[in-house]
């Protein structure tokens, strides 16, 4: 039999359904690849006993001759921005060390309901604030992948959901969640050869995530291929009524729509997505992305976002903004951390908590977030980013009249390696050039891995479509997919 | 605007946060660079524009005005740091 852990999440459950191999062999071969790769650090918790729990109930459900869940048998990572009943949640911060959430949040719900087990807790960049998961508490996390010329640095998962991305590579899971505030889900897909999406705002509910930038942040799956991420999203995204902005609309049957015929659909190339300074290799993979997709069927439109330069300064006042709003919460009095010196008040002790449980980009983005709040400068920071953020919409909303999809490159450059950025924090944030404004204006958008560069390191094709239209998303995922025929996969050297 | 040590201070002071001297020289010049970076965004003609509120039109519902989801006051305190008889506790707040 072929290693269990080489199979994604539509084979594992067909497999399961079909009585090819039990769940509990699926649960039990990722248990020993998640304890094998220590080195990755991709788990803040293990958690197989959830694991075993939900495929010894799928056993004894198809044993009994019930008609199986959707997810049933199926064991996914969970990242650690998802409050788990249970399960220590810490968002990688040491804020939050030892916070044990007494309830669920929606999203893992949903995938426990419909038959998930859980392997463990994904680490990721600290409140989900980076892009390269260099800013967890709790270490690094580690690419499974390496360039290919012997050179063996460490290199970046992406962020900020990196463990999940690690993980998912890595054949730690064969799937995993991840969220997307500004390019979270995706960025780190393309920078470890693996597919995510992003849905429309309001698909998945943001109940029990913990909240970094509540107008941006948005749930999705990380996975092997389109399929995986279309039976994933189906079983998160739903209407809660706990969670203010979410969408009241059935969930789509995603796997089943499922075409990677583009017959009379247009794909719009924006011009202004051709920045200086782009890798020639990119800008490659991004004409044979075009190719594969008029050789599904599309007609290719070149079409214009001309405020797509300001979407990344745009961002970089609202997101904080609303950080510094959503982690006031963090006041040592409710629960995580509490750092009380001797003798000290109480205004003392939140900013002797916030000074030492908050990492450094957190604490900037705070300060960023403050300072573009205060008064005096308001109206010219975050009302003017507000404004441009409408200007931003609207340059989508117009090319959507020629278009049905975007293509465009997910990330500037291939993955790069751990240390490498942390000097600049402009230079990191410019890692999300292409990802930001999609985010800015609520759209759905995945990231599919199209070829390898030069150092034999992938590199991710974005497809952005309009507001609910996920299926045109997957289906343009799937006709790229289907073309670029990735097959590579990180050696197991840890 | 610049962004000196001084107004770094004052921007922790209302974030909650501790800083010490040193750190908000070292710091300062950094949100200098970004807040300048942000300041692109003056260039962009938004006359008559409204700010945008909502990403993907949505309205606000609304729900009765009754306990949902009370009677948890134990598993809602079992992560406090610190807590007697039911309640938060923090140091004294008025002498």
């Amino acid at each position: 039999m072929s290693d269990l852990t080489d199979l994604g999440v539509a084979a594992i459950r067909d497999g399961v359904r079909a009585g090819s191999f039990s769940a509990r062999d699926v649960a039990d071969a990722f248990i020993v690849n998640v304890s094998r790769a220590k080195a990755l650090n991709a788990f803040l918790v293990e958690t197989p006993t959830h694991a075993i729990a939900a495929a010894t109930a799928a056993d004894a459900a198809r044993a009994a001759g019930e008609t199986l869940k959707p997810l049933a048998g199926v064991p996914i990572g969970m990242k650690d921005l998802f409050c788990t009943n249970g399960v220590a949640t810490t968002a990688a911060s040491k804020i939050l060390e030892g916070f044990v959430p007494p309830y669920e949040s929606r999203v893992s719900q949903n995938l426990w309901d419909a038959g998930a087990g859980m392997l463990g807790k994904l680490n990721m960049d600290q409140f989900a604030m980076g892009s390269s998961n260099e800013t967890s508490a709790f270490g690094n996390v580690v690419s499974p992948w390496r360039r290919a010329n012997g050179d063996t640095a460490a290199l970046a998962p992406g962020g900020s959901s990196g463990g999940s991305s690690s993980a998912v590579a890595a054949r730690l899971c064969p799937a995993a969640t991840g969220t997307d505030t500004g390019g979270s889900i995706r960025q780190p897909a393309a920078f470890t050869g693996i597919t995510g999406i992003k849905p429309t705002y309001g698909r998945c509910s943001r109940w029990g995530t913990i909240a970094f930038a509540s107008s941006l942040d948005q749930a999705g799956p990380m996975a092997r291929d389109v399929r995986d991420c279309a039976i994933l999203l189906e079983a998160m995204a739903g209407f809660d009524a706990r969670d203010a902005t979410s969408l009241k609309l059935d969930v789509p049957q995603w796997e089943a729509g499922l075409s990677g015929n583009l017959n009379g659909k247009r794909v719009g190339i924006p011009k202004e997505y051709r920045v200086d300074g782009m890798p020639a290799e990119i800008e490659a993979l991004w004409q044979q992305g075009i190719d594969w997709l008029k050789d599904a069927g599309a007609e290719i439109v070149e079409v214009s976002l001309p405020h797509t330069k300001y979407a990344l300064p745009a961002y970089y006042i609202i997101a904080p903004a609303e950080a510094s709003s959503n982690l006031a919460r963090y006041d040592g009095v409710r629960y995580g951390l509490r750092d009380l010196p001797e003798g000290a008040g109480l205004q003392d002790m939140y900013a002797a908590t916030r000074a030492d449980g908050f990492g450094d980009e957190v604490k900037r983005r705070i300060l960023i977030g403050t300072y573009v709040l205060s008064a005096g400068f308001y109206d010219a920071y975050y009302t003017q980013a507000q404004k441009v953020r409408a200007l931003i919409a609207r340059d989508f909303e117009r090319a959507f009249e020629q278009c049905d999809v975007l293509l465009t490159p997910t990330a500037p450059s291939a993955a790069f390696a751990l240390g490498e950025k942390q000097a600049d924090p402009i230079a990191m944030y410019l890692n999300d050039v292409f990802t930001v404004p999609s985010s800015l204006a609520g759209l759905p958008a995945m990231s599919v891995p199209g070829g390898l560069d030069k150092d034999g390191l992938p590199l991710g094709l974005q497809i952005i479509g309009r507001p609910l239209d996920e299926q045109g998303v997957l289906n343009a995922g799937l006709a790229i997919e289907q073309r670029a025929g990735f097959v590579a996969r990180p050696g197991t050297w840890w | 605007m610049s962004v000196d040590t001084k107004t770094v201070k004052k921007i922790a002071g209302l974030a909650r946060i501790a800083i010490t001297d040193e750190q908000a020289d070292r710091i300062a010049p950094e949100l200098d660079n970004i807040i300048h970076w942000m300041e692109m965004l003056e260039e962009v003609d938004t006359t008559g524009v409204e700010p945008m509120t909502a990403v993907i039109p949505n309205h606000l519902r609304l729900r009765d005005d009754v306990v949902t989801e009370g009677g948890i006051r134990d598993a809602l305190m079992q992560n406090a740091p610190q807590g007697e008889h039911g309640f938060f506790t923090v140091p004294k707040v008025i002498e």
